[in-house]
């Protein structure tokens, strides 16, 4: 359908009705407000709100020490949010100049790249949700539950996983997560080649989904759009070749590319990032390295208990951390991660404190969501729950 | 025990990205004279201190520079100094070229009796939401921009939370009594 005769057909005499699309629309997944102007089922015009989950992170990180923050970066994108997490251990580590062993590198690999499979099958399978397609959703979310389970041998915790620390991991995987893993990776394939034969070429869901929603590069860019997003639009940036960070280079991955930035496209260059991030995982469990979990850095990394309770200099760090007592350096530093839905960036302005004096998340979806609006003119009502779940905008990233 | 601590500017200082900062420095010197402040590197960031009225011509010349076309608005902020007479809000642009992987970050100051700015959305549509949120949170006026409302707080709220002077609780203070709280 082309929108712009369509919608100066229709606002020639036309008597309008207004609709508020949310906050809390059981289609929206999540809590978005959008007050459109309606001419029946076609949208003339559309104003997002949004805030309504605010949590004034930004603030309230200025009064935490700086590994207590990584429990605010857990809520942002709470999809992914083992991402999240490393992005912020990686700032810090950044900002005191820290290096990370190689085995730790790599076992955050694992764990960002699990979280970018969580954060896919949520889109991918919401997507097809919103079509009607309810059993691909169900058999998917299975590995979505499983990849919960492989967080709880890591971490102990699911959804806010406060997983890694500032210098490494918190702890090895355990032989019980290997396994979890391994056998993640034996069966995975087949489930999501399963969903794959299930929606990708549904001809319902294809003619719903094909041409709906797009958006040119060039726009796109314009608008601040990073990851699945605008790769399908047509741009290949991606954070982790362009900035690899956490030993990305050693990894032999593709860069899935769409061509017109419609909700199919988004849909397939999620799907592929799927089918990526698992060679990714692959090629890490085969060249683990040896050594040690986390960088000797006893000012930041808290010492293993037992050696709090009999050696001096252990109970001396553990205080120091614990009371956020340890100096760091003076400046600015910008870290950036490819999130789930693009580039996270953590903005951290160190005045030598025990907290950031100013610290600023570049939140992809608060950022590209500006052109839901833009995008939904002159579409039908339904097509524009479908954007929404194709942008995958995480209600808690993009309030913080 | 010992740290693996190195000083971080030596860390992340490389050729390339000392080039690409005397190569903007010369450039701007050139077209902007007086306006253009100083420059310098901060962990793998070049760093411009522009003056405020300048900095979106500044933003304007590395858009459309043939050189440089810094055509991406990574993200921007403010930065709040109460104790910097005449520079208490500092402004910052992160801009990124693309093609070629250049990111630097320009900044500015501006003073709480005239705090305002151009707008960037002339330049970039993603600056409109960024604008309303720094505007939401430390009150900056950015001139010309076409919908300039509070974004994440509510309408309602009258003073900007973000500034220094609303303090939250210092978690080390001694006078709350801890069994109210259930510690």
């Amino acid at each position: 359908m082309n929108a712009s005769t369509n919608v100066q057909q229709l606002l020639d005499n036309q008597d309008y009705q207004i609709l508020n699309l949310g906050p809390t629309h059981p289609a929206t997944h999540g809590i978005f407000q959008n007050v459109l102007k309606m001419d029946g089922e076609i949208i003339l015009d559309a104003e997002s709100t949004v805030g309504y989950i605010h949590r004034a992170f930004e603030k309230i990180a200025e009064r935490r020490p700086f590994y207590q923050i990584a429990t605010l970066t857990d809520r942002m994108n709470y999809c992914s949010s083992p991402i999240n997490n490393m992005g912020w251990h990686m700032t810090v580590e950044k900002l005191i100049g820290c290096e990370v062993p190689k085995r730790a590198e790599y076992l955050r690999v694992i764990i960002m790249e699990l979280a970018r499979i969580t954060d896919h099958i949520v889109c991918d399978t919401v997507i097809a949700v919103d079509t009607g397609a309810m059993t691909g959703f169900l058999y998917l979310y299975q590995w979505r539950e499983f990849i919960y389970e492989i967080y709880e041998e890591v971490c102990g915790a699911r959804l806010t996983t406060n997983i890694g620390r500032i210098g490494g991991m918190e702890r090895d995987f355990t032989p019980k997560a290997w396994d979890k893993l391994n056998h993640f990776l034996k069966e995975f394939p087949k489930g999501l080649k399963e969903f794959d034969t299930l929606v990708t070429r549904n001809r319902i869901f294809m003619d719903r989904v094909i041409g709906t929603g797009s958006i040119s590069a060039e726009r796109a860019l314009n608008y601040g759009f990073t990851g699945p997003n605008l790769r399908a639009a047509g741009v290949d940036y991606d954070v982790r070749v362009m900035n690899p960070y956490s030993s990305y280079q050693d990894f032999e991955f593709d860069i899935p590319l769409g061509t017109s930035g419609d909700t199919y496209d988004r849909y397939m260059v999620r799907m592929e990032e799927m089918w990526q991030s698992l060679r990714i995982i692959e090629q890490a469990v085969k060249n683990m390295p040896d050594g040690a979990f986390h960088a000797d850095l006893p000012e930041f990394y808290h010492p293993p208990k037992e050696k709090v309770y009999s050696e001096m200099e252990a109970l001396i760090y553990h205080f120091k951390i614990v009371m956020g007592e340890t100096e760091v350096p003076v400046g600015d530093v910008y870290h950036a991660v490819e999130g789930g839905n693009g580039e996270l960036g953590f903005f951290l302005k160190s005045d030598g404190g025990r907290s950031p004096y100013r610290l600023h998340f570049r939140r992809p979806c608060f950022i590209y969501y500006q052109a839901y609006a833009e995008m939904i003119k002159g579409g039908m009502l339904s097509d524009a729950i479908l954007v929404l779940s194709s942008m995958n905008v995480i209600a808690g990233e993009l309030d913080a | 025990m010992h740290s693996n601590i190195v000083h971080p500017n030596l860390k992340y200082l490389t050729p390339a990205i000392e080039e690409l900062r005397s190569k903007i420095d010369a450039k701007l010197k050139q077209r902007f004279g007086e306006g253009y402040l100083s420059s310098t590197i901060d962990y793998d960031f070049p760093v411009f201190f522009v003056d405020r009225d300048i900095a979106i011509d500044v933003l304007e010349f590395l858009y459309y520079d043939s050189e440089f076309e810094f055509t991406f608005l990574t993200t921007m902020c403010v930065t709040h100094y109460p104790d910097k007479d005449n520079e208490e809000f500092e402004v910052m642009y992160q801009l990124h070229n693309m093609p070629n992987n250049w990111r630097i970050r320009i900044k500015t100051a501006l003073s709480k009796e005239s705090l305002k700015i151009r707008t960037a959305t002339t330049l970039f549509r993603t600056a409109n939401w960024m604008e309303r949120q720094e505007f939401d949170f430390y009150g900056v006026q950015f001139e010309g921009h076409p919908n300039l409302k509070r974004i994440l707080n509510m309408d309602e709220m009258n003073y900007f939370p973000m500034r220094k002077e609303y303090p939250l609780e210092d978690a080390r203070r001694e006078d709350k009594d801890n069994s109210f709280f259930g510690r």
